[in-house]
């Protein structure tokens, strides 16, 4: 029995860093990407996930007349610059940020209210690595009346 | 050879656990296949955005939270009524999980609502009904004793009271989402939700003017009640696979609720953007919306809306 114990040590110990890299991921989208809606209020909801290197995420929501967005999309630190884009319902891109240097935060508000899509990419790193890279990335709206 | 056994047995059991925590973060996918062509002269409904909804690995839906729910409220340019807020005596009546969680979104909201309206008692009254809510729902680290006297030194100031129960939502959300509790997670926000819808809808009266801003406003949750229905499918089962029955039963609960907004018609036009004439870096999205809804329509709105609240605080 005894030598079989490590297989279970490692086992566990595979289960409990699932449940605390979730999280991290809590106190990653807390403590650095809510800092990025400043000065925005934060609407309060909670959208994150580990994502790995090649991933994609989309996130549907309704922005509404009279008031203007902060929409704010960061990684750990371990993945490259996050990709983001933000498309409407006729599937136009209505924002990349890959057009935009890359930029972590993109600011708005609407003639008339839309629900529309984020699409998230996390790129595949260009330097080479035995495995792809996994890591937190947090979308996070904040929000201001116009 | 029995110790074998056991071993193995632990092992097996482990791995179990194991592949069971993973689903959660993996169970995402929806198929939905399609996509049409469309121009940009034409109109889309609610729906049309979903079309391709099969190619991504992680899908999130975003309601308004109790605090933008309040705010855009509050935008309409609708008074203050504390008549309408969920009573605070009303908490010792929920005493099930699915009762719990509608009735934290709800209070969450009336919270939000009182706050906006520099309401420093009730705010303080309805953040102590939430936090008794959160900690009976084993979320105890969403509202301290730290943050009730943040609030407390803090009432005058606006901005910090609204930082505070962004704050505490966030706690919450956040806790449910990182402990397998999805489904309740979606749960506050749909009570969240309703709250602002009942609130608004209350206040519109019974015959309001033509090109009302509330009533436009109430219209245009169609958009989100679509995301509504999509979050509440994607988390009818259980990380276990099973049914959830909480969510069954909202679904059906909810079913009043589609009727009314399928009885108005929202449609957008495609989105160009253009730059905002008073803040250069904030970008102006035009597009193009439209908004018919009848009185009838609206009444039967009201009506939906008031019998799912009622059920919901009872």
């Amino acid at each position: 029995m005894r030598k079989y114990l490590p297989i279970i040590i490692a086992l566990a110990s595979l289960i409990l860093l699932s449940q605390s890299v979730d999280a991290q991921c809590k106190g990653f989208a807390k403590k650095l990407c809510k800092l990025e809606l400043a000065p925005y209020i934060h609407d309060g909801n909670y959208h994150a996930a580990i994502l790995t290197e090649g991933e994609e995420a989309e996130l549907y929501k309704t922005f509404y007349t009279g008031q203007r967005y902060r929409i704010a999309i960061c990684g750990a630190e371990a993945l490259p610059p996050i990709e983001f884009q933000i498309v409407d319902a006729y599937k136009n891109v209505i924002f990349d940020n890959t057009e935009h240097d890359m930029a972590p935060t993109w600011d708005f508000s609407l003639e008339s209210s839309q629900q529309l899509k984020v699409i998230v990419n996390v790129p595949v790193s260009s330097v080479q690595a035995e495995f792809p890279n996994s890591g937190c990335v947090a979308i996070m709206f904040g929000f201001q009346e116009e | 050879m029995q110790q074998n056994y056991l071993l193995f047995r632990i092992i097996g059991l482990l791995l179990i656990t194991g592949v069971l925590l993973a689903i959660p973060s993996c169970r995402s996918d929806r198929s939905r296949q399609g996509g049409r062509e469309v121009s940009l002269g034409d109109f889309l409904t609610e729906e049309d955005i979903f079309d391709d909804i099969d190619k991504a690995k992680k899908i999130f839906y975003s309601l308004p939270s109790p605090l933008e729910t309040a705010m855009l409220l509050k935008s309409t340019g609708i008074d203050y009524d504390e008549m309408l807020l969920n009573d605070l005596s009303s908490v010792e009546r929920y005493s099930t999980s699915k009762s719990k969680a509608l009735n934290l979104g709800i209070y969450t909201t009336d919270l939000s609502f009182a706050s906006l309206f520099d309401q420093a008692q009730t705010s303080l009254n309805y953040m102590d009904v939430t936090r008794r809510l959160a900690t009976e729902m084993g979320i105890d680290d969403a509202i301290d004793d730290e943050t009730l006297r943040r609030l407390e030194q803090n009432l005058d100031n606006r901005e910090v009271v609204m930082d505070i129960i962004s704050e505490t939502f966030f706690n919450s959300s956040s806790y449910l989402k990182e402990n397998d509790q999805q489904q309740i997670a979606a749960i506050v926000l749909v009570g969240g939700w309703i709250e602002g819808l009942y609130i608004g809808s209350q206040m519109a009266g019974e015959e309001p003017p033509e090109d009302n801003k509330l009533v436009e406003r109430l219209a245009e949750q169609k958009l989100s009640f679509s995301i509504v229905e999509r979050m509440l499918e994607d988390n009818r089962l259980d990380p276990s696979g099973q049914e959830n029955r909480d969510i069954a039963e909202l679904i059906d609960e909810l079913q009043g609720l589609k009727a009314a907004y399928d009885n108005i018609e929202v449609q957008t036009s495609a989105v160009t953007v253009g730059e905002q004439e008073d803040t250069a870096e904030v970008a102006m999205l035009r597009s193009r919306t439209i908004i018919n809804v009848t009185p009838e329509a609206f009444r039967d709105l009201q009506s939906a809306v008031r019998s799912i609240r009622t059920n919901f605080v009872q």
